[in-house]
């Protein structure tokens, strides 16, 4: 699979038709389907539709937009108008948006192509894949593992080249993680640069659609297509004008500081993880950078405070999937409608979100909230103003993507906590609202890669994309590369 | 003598243009079911509020009108619960940044009464429920639409405080253009907390009377608890706290449910719609564009001349008020005269024909012109009165009076031959009243429906006298 840009190119240079590659991408998912279970649905005749009117488009002189024919994986959180979006559960397995998300709209208005909704943990609550209803997606670097999550499809379909860009949503990391368990690039831009109209809700105030991708430029491309304000989303940020293509390729890193974060950069990593980031280290001083030490003195609360905050956020996000509308109703009128709702959301909603629903409505009652979910808001507050500090100092802030490579499927599903410390790099970015990138970092234990994690301060994505594409120049070929998934 | 307690809770469907979170129409009222809807008051997945600026800045004006605190900051919050016509299952509503705060009515008695808050929130679907059926429909095309809830402090001490507080609010309402605040059309829906205690003593235990319809229900159904509690307390038993409905056909109140635990919203900051600043500027702007508050016209009405009595009831009722202003822009002559005929006639007739004034033809420019008829002696009041129904569906009373020769008769002589002939038919009554000139108006009667009403009575009196040498 080429680069998003190589296929735009291309296409619009008649060079290939837009069917031509959306066949081609179809039939790659199909095989990646087949193994890896990355696909809640393959909406063939659609993607082969709209890869008609391109062509004809150009046929016609027309312009078909600057991704023209490029085939874009999306996440079955984000509402595709006409195609089934089920967010992974099973109280969604009938919907069927009858609009598009704000970034679906902006994509095919530009000529990208919806070829598969990607397999997810359910609503989004899930590090692995295995909580969603529609069974777990499987790791293309070795097939035994996790591909990571909630947007383990999506990584899967850009690293084993079904696209060269997939839509993820990331409230706690979901789409960072994944990203570095595949070894790609995975992109959480600063809340509120990426509309969240369209994305289905689990926790508002940190949900932020991401992209996956092995290219800077191909990031820097979706993301001046996606970006800018939507009035549809109360919280996207007004006036805002995209200028990724123009910051890329730095040449070097002279003058850029970046702090690697002492309480996430030692215990609790594996080995592979720590010498990749000592490998990042390395390159960065040879591109010019100055790496430095930096503190973080409320991280290690991240975590307490991030399952408190999307818990009791999703507690109402997740209210309406009742039985009254979207799913199969369970149990009979007569038993009044409390009984039914409690029956139909016990039968359809899988047991982390119910355990997430649970917890979050305990941390929003009566005689609680001051103890945790206004705690959790202080928490907050205070991890955004030790991130603020840390800007203050450096351009940049480095940890691990994760603790560890990707894990074999079921080794920790039986133990949601452990799973949940898994997300302790990644739940900052969304605590502060900031902007974060998963960068390849080479492999950890037992070939299966790892990724390092920079944080930039809200609004300073191009200069964050800019690193990424230094990161990238220096390393060539070997950035990013393909998994070895034959199919 | 036991002492009523009463707080009133009161929803007012803000008049705008869109719904508060989404730009389907406001008011879908006769429209198919569910077909003013959109995702975002559907609560599709996915779907997000956004917030309608019109509806803040009424809620702003009327929180201003009520003299409330407005804050630096007004924010929604999630209010958490579950019912088939709440597509979200939560609402979107205010907490403890609401829109007002701490105002105040003042009643026509002198009492103050406290307006503890003023807040924003969606209005629900409509659960249909059709008779007989296993099943119930919801019908979302109110979902999503505007309400200002607005809650009084336990001030009012007298059922009909209690109405007049309503139609103190509604007059603001209507005048600010915030709500037509029409409880017919359920555009103004209100609850209200009981209980009675001795003078003295501390609050009662409250009872909440639900889903009143008209001001007269909430006056009755007050009434009737009062006597209720009031006689549960004098036989030496307890009031119970619950929620009752009102009765309209047998006026008493019926248990609905004895208080459960109290219900937890779980209440948390909207995360989808961010804290609003209003600056002052923003405030200075609602300021300037509020049109003339009701107090503010009494003191006006009550300047042009008009009586207290017909000044309160035309300064608190918009219609009227309306009218009355566009009328005095042609006929400032005798402000109360204007007020006699809103107040008296006018209301009789639209009592009598159950409707609104807006929806007759009256224009106040012909009720300036029947006045100045009057006034020049072109007409009897009595002819006034008579053509009035007509004026209400849009005749015009000058041609009404030319084409059907209406103009009074104020020739002596004209009248003059009315007397002679009148006498000579009534020998009786002329005797009667010469015997006792009080009895003048039996004679007097006589000569004006022989004019059929069209004398100038003042002149058959004076001539009736000198003719009778009474």
């Amino acid at each position: 699979m080429m680069f998003a840009h190589e296929i735009a190119e291309q296409v619009r240079t008649g060079k290939r038709s837009a069917r031509a590659v959306i066949e081609e991408s179809l039939a790659r998912a199909d095989a990646v389907q087949a193994e890896l279970n990355a696909f809640i649905s393959i909406p063939r005749a659609a993607a082969l539709a709209a890869a008609d009117a391109i062509d004809k488009k150009i046929a016609n002189g027309e312009d078909p937009g600057v991704l023209a024919g490029v085939p874009v994986v999306v996440k079955d959180n984000i509402c595709t108008k006409g195609i089934r979006t089920t967010a992974g559960s099973k109280s969604l397995e009938h919907f069927v948006p009858p609009y598009n998300a704000t970034v679906i709209e902006r994509l095919q208005a530009a000529g990208a192509v919806v070829v598969a909704k990607a397999n997810l943990d359910e609503f989004g609550m899930g590090s692995s894949n295995e909580n969603s209803a529609y069974g777990p997606a499987r790791n293309p670097w070795d097939a035994s593992r996790v591909p990571g999550g909630s947007s383990g499809g999506s990584a899967v379909a850009v690293s084993s080249g079904v696209a060269p860009i997939a839509l993820g949503t990331d409230t706690g990391g979901s789409v960072r993680q994944p990203a570095a368990f595949n070894g790609i690039i995975g992109y959480k831009p600063t809340y509120g640069r990426l509309s969240r109209y369209g994305v289905i809700a689990f926790a508002s105030s940190l949900d932020q659609v991401g992209v996956l991708a092995r290219s800077s430029k191909d990031i820097a491309l979706v993301m001046d297509v996606m970006a800018g304000h939507d009035e549809h989303d109360a919280t996207s940020i007004p006036e805002d004008k995209p200028q990724f293509l123009a910051s890329l390729n730095a040449a070097d890193l002279a003058g850029i500081k970046i702090g690697l974060v002492t309480e996430l950069s030692g215990e609790g990593n594996t080995e592979g993880v720590l010498a990749a980031i000592s490998r990042t280290k390395d390159l960065l001083s040879r591109l010019g950078a100055q790496v430095g030490e930096v503190s973080l003195p409320n991280a290690p609360y991240g975590i307490a405070t991030y399952y408190l905050v999307a818990p009791a956020e999703a507690s109402a996000n997740l209210a309406r999937y009742d039985g009254m509308v979207y799913s199969t109703r369970i149990g009979e009128n007569a038993l009044g409608q409390a009984e039914v709702m409690m029956k139909s959301r016990g039968a359809t909603l899988g047991p982390e979100v119910r355990r997430r629903i649970l917890m979050g409505t305990y941390a929003l009652s009566s005689g609680y909230y001051d103890a945790y979910y206004g705690k959790a808001l202080k928490v907050r507050r205070l991890i955004a103003n030790d991130l603020e500090k840390a800007f203050s100092e450096f351009d940049f802030v480095l940890t691990p993507t994760t603790p560890t490579a990707a894990y074999k499927l079921g080794e920790k599903s039986s133990d949601p906590l452990a799973m949940y410390l898994d997300d302790i790099d990644t739940v900052l970015a969304n605590l502060a609202g900031i902007a974060a990138v998963s960068v390849p970092a080479g492999k950890a234990e037992e070939g299966m890669p790892c990724g390092v994690q920079f944080l930039a301060p809200a609004m300073q994505d191009e200069k964050l994309i800019r690193l990424l594409s230094a990161l990238e120049l220096a390393q060539g070929e070997t950035f990013a590369p393909l998994s070895p998934f034959k199919g | 003598m036991y002492e009523p307690v009463i707080g009133l809770e009161i929803h007012l469907a803000m008049k705008t243009k869109s719904k508060m979170f989404c730009a389907c129409p406001a008011d879908s009222f006769g429209q198919e079911a569910n077909s003013s809807t959109c995702p975002v008051c559907l609560g599709l997945p996915g779907s997000l509020p956004t917030i309608n600026y019109e509806a803040i800045e009424k809620a702003l004006m009327f929180s201003l009108a009520l003299n409330c605190q407005v804050p630096d900051i007004t924010q929604f919050h999630r209010k958490n619960y579950y019912y088939p016509d709440s597509p979200y299952n939560y609402q979107i509503s205010q907490f403890d940044k609401p829109v007002g705060e701490h105002g105040f009515i003042d009643l026509s008695n002198g009492r103050k009464i406290g307006i503890t808050r003023c807040h924003v929130e969606n209005d629900a679907g409509r659960s249909v429920h059709p008779a007989y059926a296993n099943y119930s429909l919801v019908d979302l095309n109110r979902a999503g639409a505007p309400l200002i809830e607005m809650v009084t402090e336990p001030d009012l001490r007298d059922p009909e405080d209690a109405r007049e507080f309503l139609q103190k609010v509604r007059a603001i309402a209507q005048a600010l253009g915030v709500s037509d605040a029409n409880p017919e059309e359920g555009k103004m829906r209100a609850d209200v907390n009981v209980s009675v205690r001795l003078p003295g003593e501390p609050f009662g235990t409250k009872v909440e009377v639900k889903n009143l319809n008209s001001f007269k229900s909430v006056q009755r159904s007050l009434e009737h608890e009062i006597k209720r509690q009031s006689r549960i307390l004098e036989d030496g038993g307890s009031i119970k706290q619950a929620t009752l409905g009102w009765d309209e056909g047998g006026q008493k109140t019926y248990l609905m449910r004895t208080k459960e635990e109290a219900a937890d919203y779980r209440y948390f900051p909207e995360p989808d719609l961010p804290p609003m600043q209003i600056g002052q500027n923003w405030l200075e702007a609602i300021k300037a564009k509020t049109p003339e508050l009701p107090d503010l016209k009494l003191a006006r009405y009550l300047a042009a001349g008009i009586r207290e009595y017909d000044a309160q009831i035309l300064a608190f009722d918009h219609q009227l008020a309306s009218f009355l202003d566009e009328v005095l822009k042609h006929y400032s002559e005798d402000a109360q005269a204007v007020a006699n005929w809103l107040n008296g006639d006018i209301t009789g007739y639209l009592n009598a024909e159950a409707k609104p004034l807006q929806t007759t033809s009256l224009s106040p420019e012909a009720l300036a012109k029947l006045l100045k008829l009057i006034d020049t002696n072109t007409i009897s009041g009595k002819i006034a009165k008579d053509i009035l129904p007509e004026l209400m569906q849009g005749a015009d009373p000058e041609k009404l009076i030319a084409e059907r020769g209406l103009s009074q008769v104020t020739d002596s002589s004209e009248i003059e031959a009315l007397i002679e002939s009148v006498l000579a038919e009534n020998p009786e009554l002329v005797e009667r009243v010469k015997a006792n000139p009080k009895a003048i108006n039996a004679l007097l009667g006589q000569v004006m429906k022989a004019s059929k009403g069209k004398a100038n009575p003042e002149i058959v009196r004076s001539a009736l006298s000198k003719k009778l040498a009474i």
